[in-house]
């Protein structure tokens, strides 16, 4: 469980775009790690300790995912995750305790579906995450034509809401998104599901490159990476930072101690992130 | 076909929208340019019109149900959907978006299917249209409903069980969701009902009211009047929204859509969201009437009828509901099946499991002083005869 040290104190009066900054820009010369990790998977304590495990190993910011009925941008691993979670029982308030305490260690961005946060009233919602000490939101059923009022909600409590692009988002949307755009920019680096992924180092550069000419915040790339290697190409082809998922989910599920193999495997990438 | 008067809506009131990936939106900005364009275009309306008539079978024939008009006490008119090649009207849809599929060059076909008529109309257009065909279908579905799945395969498309949650319709959309947010370059999705992300609402809803168009337009001629009610079952809501639009601009016609109460709507083992009512929520893609908890996880639905066992309902009838100009009601599982018998006896015609709902409701229920009933009879009931016997009688 949480360790007393802190290596960081939020301000109370910070935004979590402000937070989510500080770890992009603290990261000179290499990219941010962001870890992604499942709520309440395998259970809440322990999804709390690979929080704090994957504070301890070297990453910058944490992905936290809200287990949902009908998670239509997964894939099989992070689906049955959340699916496991959902029938032992974990709730919303359950993942937003997880995320208070990690919030303490480093900054955290929320990974929830869209139909949680309107059950929740969008103003309700965000009051919530900034409660918990949350810094940002991702929404990844929220295109920009429906997100502008959960935005004007995170706005208005100190929560980035961080929008999502793909390989298939042409220029002009990529400049109305970037505008947008409030932590970073979370780049999907494949059409698909998430899932792990063969090979793609060769692929990044171009659909970075392609962001980054309209976006004014960092931006981060995800979705089939999981190997150091392909951690180090996306980062060598500009990425500010790297996400990893399903491959620390994957752990989480195998392991007979799901805290130290995802420690393990963070500690492999950030090293590998290191030039 | 008068395909050409409506627009394609993004939100009806409050309801609809475009809550998807990312990685969807500009495969559906595609799909909406090509519906506008091909909507209005001679030659796509000539070839579906063609092919509605020669292959499936339009005009399907206007009934008067004499002895379900006995039992009534009212005229019963029933608009013969289940003579539609494939057995129901899901058959207007599939041919529409497989031929605009083709227009878009798109050579691989995904669906999704709960009684598997969806799955089997596009299965038949996929053949006849030399398309790729992959459908996807719960497990528990596939049980149920083992006599169109051996279609489907027949007919060359892969069939996909889905394992996930209940097994049943919601899990199938979901799959064939992130197969599409896999294959979306190369491949067309077609959605089975008035549901989903824009435009699909819309485009189903233009698919399908070629059945309230021709049957007002032969009520008119041989009754020479209007319908005091129009009754259809409701599962996500194409049969219903087809039957329903022709009528939405004649105000002395009541549009009664008919949802599965299942095991009891208290019991929260049901398929009626649009009836149940509650806050609203998101469901693969649009913003409706769906069945979810406090924290807004969806939950399972119920029904003996695989076509109406699905927790959302299309963003259309929600706001028809909510305006006035519609209105839902439930039929349990038990009285369901009880219809598909009674049917059977009365009128020689099997329906599907899911239009028995619709005809128990017209035969068994307070009229309201309606003298005459128009009922869309949206399918044929061989598929539902193993599942019945199942459940002694
Ligand atoms: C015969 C029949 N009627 C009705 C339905 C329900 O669908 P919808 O509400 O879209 O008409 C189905 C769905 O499978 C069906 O097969």
């Amino acid at each position: 469980m949480g360790k007393p040290a802190r290596d960081r104190v939020p301000e109370v009066h910070t935004t979590g775009e402000d937070q989510i900054a500080t770890a992009f820009a603290a990261r000179q010369g290499r990219a941010a790690l962001m870890p992604y990790l499942m709520g309440g998977f395998p259970d809440v304590p322990q999804s709390l300790s690979i929080g704090l495990a994957c504070a301890d190993n070297g990453a910058d910011l944490v992905e936290l995912g809200v287990p949902y009925s009908d998670p239509l941008a997964d894939g099989p691993v992070i689906h049955a995750a959340g699916t496991a979670a959902l029938r032992a029982g974990v709730r919303m308030g359950d993942v937003l305790g997880v995320g208070e305490e990690l919030s303490r260690r480093l900054p955290v961005v929320l990974m929830c579906y869209v139909n949680l946060v309107l059950a929740r009233t969008p103003d309700g919602f965000a009051r919530d995450l900034a409660k918990a000490g949350v810094s940002g939101l991702i929404v990844p059923d929220l295109p920009l034509e429906e997100a502008t009022e959960i935005r004007a909600a995170c706005d208005e409590h100190g929560v980035a809401l961080v929008p999502l692009v793909a390989p298939t988002t042409p220029d002009d949307r990529l400049r109305a998104i970037g505008e947008q755009a409030r932590g970073f920019v979370y780049t999907v680096s494949v059409v698909g599901t998430t899932g792990e992924r063969a090979g793609g180092d060769g692929g990044y550069r171009e659909i970075l490159d392609r962001v980054r000419a309209h976006a004014r915040v960092p931006v981060a790339i995800g979705f089939g990476i999981s190997a150091p290697d392909q951690a180090c190409a996306a980062a060598d082809a500009g990425a500010d930072g790297v996400i990893v998922g399903t491959r620390l989910v994957r752990a989480a599920a195998e392991s007979d101690a799901p805290a130290t193999a995802v420690g393990d495997l963070v500690a492999q990438l950030s090293a590998g992130l290191i030039r | 076909m008068s395909l050409v008067e409506a627009g394609v809506e993004h939100r009806f009131g409050p309801y609809g929208g475009q809550y998807v990936p990312e990685t969807l939106m500009p495969a559906l900005a595609e799909l909406e340019t090509a519906w506008v364009a091909a909507r209005e275009d001679p030659g796509y309306r000539a070839e579906l019109g063609g092919l509605l008539r020669d292959y499936a079978g339009r005009p399907t024939p206007l009934y008067l149900a004499g002895r379900l008009s006995e039992v009534a006490g009212r005229e019963i008119w029933l608009k013969r959907e289940d003579l539609m090649h494939t057995g129901s009207h899901k058959i207007n849809n599939a041919l529409g978006q497989a031929l605009l599929a083709k227009r878009m060059g798109k050579q691989r076909i995904i669906a999704e299917t709960g009684a598997g008529q969806h799955g089997v109309a596009t299965a038949t257009a996929c053949a006849l249209l030399n398309l790729e065909c992959v459908v996807y279908m719960g497990a528990e579905d596939i049980r149920r409903q083992a006599p169109n799945v051996q279609r489907m395969r027949l007919l060359g498309a892969e069939v996909v069980s889905v394992q996930a949650g209940a097994r049943t319709l919601k899990e199938a959309v979901s799959e064939a969701i992130r197969d599409w947010v896999t294959t979306v370059a190369t491949s067309h999705y077609i959605i089975g009902s008035a549901v989903g992300p824009a435009p699909y609402p819309a485009l189903v809803r233009d698919l399908q009211r070629v059945i309230g168009d021709e049957a007002r337009a032969s009520l008119l001629e041989r009754a020479e009047r209007l319908p005091d009610r129009v009754i259809a079952c409701v599962g996500g809501g194409s049969n219903s929204i087809g039957i329903f639009t022709a009528f939405v601009g004649d105000p002395d016609v009541r549009l009664i859509g008919v949802e599965a109460a299942g095991e009891g709507l208290d019991s929260g083992r049901h398929g009626a969201p649009l009836t149940a009512g509650g806050r609203a929520g998101v469901l693969h893609g649009s913003l409706s009437a769906i069945m979810q908890d406090e924290d807004g996880q969806v939950t399972e639905a119920h029904s003996v009828s695989a076509g109406l066992d699905y927790p959302g309902s299309g963003p259309e009838h929600a706001h028809l509901r909510d305006s006035g100009r519609a209105s839902y009601v439930a039929v349990s599982d038990e009285d369901a099946l009880a219809a598909y018998r009674e049917v059977a006896r009365l009128e020689g015609i099997i329906p599907a499991l899911e239009t028995a709902h619709a005809l128990h409701y017209a035969m068994h229920e307070d009229g309201g002083g309606s003298t005459l009933d128009l009922i869309c009879l949206s399918g044929r009931g061989d598929k539902d005869l193993a599942e019945v016997m199942s459940h002694d009688g």
